[in-house]
């Protein structure tokens, strides 16, 4: 229960997080993507911001026993690095360059009540399941 | 560089900061949107499926607040072709889950626990995401 709405509130924290930044634009992200035009560094900043949060405080949550609510840390296990990751990730931005969006902005932009929030959420997870049923099978 | 918003990207990128902290320092997660949506639907435990549904809840209620409190802060984009949406959503979806991650989980956590693969993957993905806007806004020339 305590879980639960803890990853409630998380999710609230992080959505704020988009709005307030902007980052929910998929305007403003292009104009970070474009290096060579009226280049807006603003995403850079973002991520500066929450790093500067994250660098400092995973390391003392990660000396930890185990979390306040749970038996224990979850973290990816994989340590090398792969043709997955590095084909995966060139796609991923790929498409965040064609779009705009990746899937945090994606999923708060569905509060807006626009439309193309729900067609980009739609396709991301139809993006999703061809990954599964073509490379992670079984 | 009119566009620029240092101060409010500063503030919101705390906020995501504060809100990944939280997530790992209470329930051991990771916050990577992509991921977590992911597991929604690759999980048969429900109560993997119940958190994750609620973290995404809670963006929407954040997207659907502000909106409501700042009416047309985020505005439709007129003209923006179907097709390219369309494409590049799957792309994006497809890529994420190839690559193990997006800018929320690479780029935010992964680095903020020093992950090697989470570092590259952040650099490949900011690369090809500013050479694929590149070629379509001065390659194609098209105003998006």
């Amino acid at each position: 229960m305590k879980q639960n709405l803890l990853a409630l509130i998380s999710g609230v924290i992080f959505g704020l997080g988009l709005c307030i930044s902007r980052m929910a634009d998929p305007n403003k992200v292009l104009n970070f993507l474009d290096v060579t035009g009226n280049w807006d560094p603003s995403l850079m900043l973002v991520m500066g911001g929450a790093l500067a949060v994250t660098l400092i405080t995973f390391r003392f949550i990660l000396k930890q026993a185990h979390p306040v609510l749970t038996e224990k840390f979850q973290l990816p296990t994989k340590k090398d690095l792969d043709t997955r990751l590095i084909l995966g990730a060139t796609l991923f931005g790929i498409g965040w360059g064609m779009i705009g969006f990746c899937p945090g902005p994606a999923i708060t932009a569905i509060g807006f009540g626009l439309t193309s929030p729900y067609i980009v959420v739609v396709m991301m997870l139809i993006g999703f399941l061809t990954h599964k049923l073509l490379l992670d099978k079984g | 560089m009119e566009n620029f918003t240092p101060y409010s990207a500063l503030a919101g990128g705390v906020l995501l900061g504060i809100s990944a902290s939280l997530l790992l320092l209470f329930n051991g997660r990771i916050a990577g949107i992509s991921g977590i949506l992911s597991g929604v639907f690759t999980t048969s435990n429900s109560a993997e499926k119940v958190w994750r549904l609620l973290f995404l809840l809670g963006m929407v209620v954040a997207g659907f607040t502000y909106q409501l409190l700042f009416p047309d802060s985020f505005v439709e984009r007129e003209d923006f072709p179907l097709s390219l949406l369309l494409i590049g959503a799957f792309i994006v979806g497809f890529g994420t889950r190839m690559g193990g991650g997006c800018t929320s989980g690479h780029g935010v956590c992964g680095i903020g626990r020093l992950s090697k693969r989470s570092i590259i993957a952040t650099v490949v993905f900011m690369t090809s995401g500013v050479a694929t806007v590149y070629v379509i806004r001065h390659v194609f020339g098209a105003v998006l």
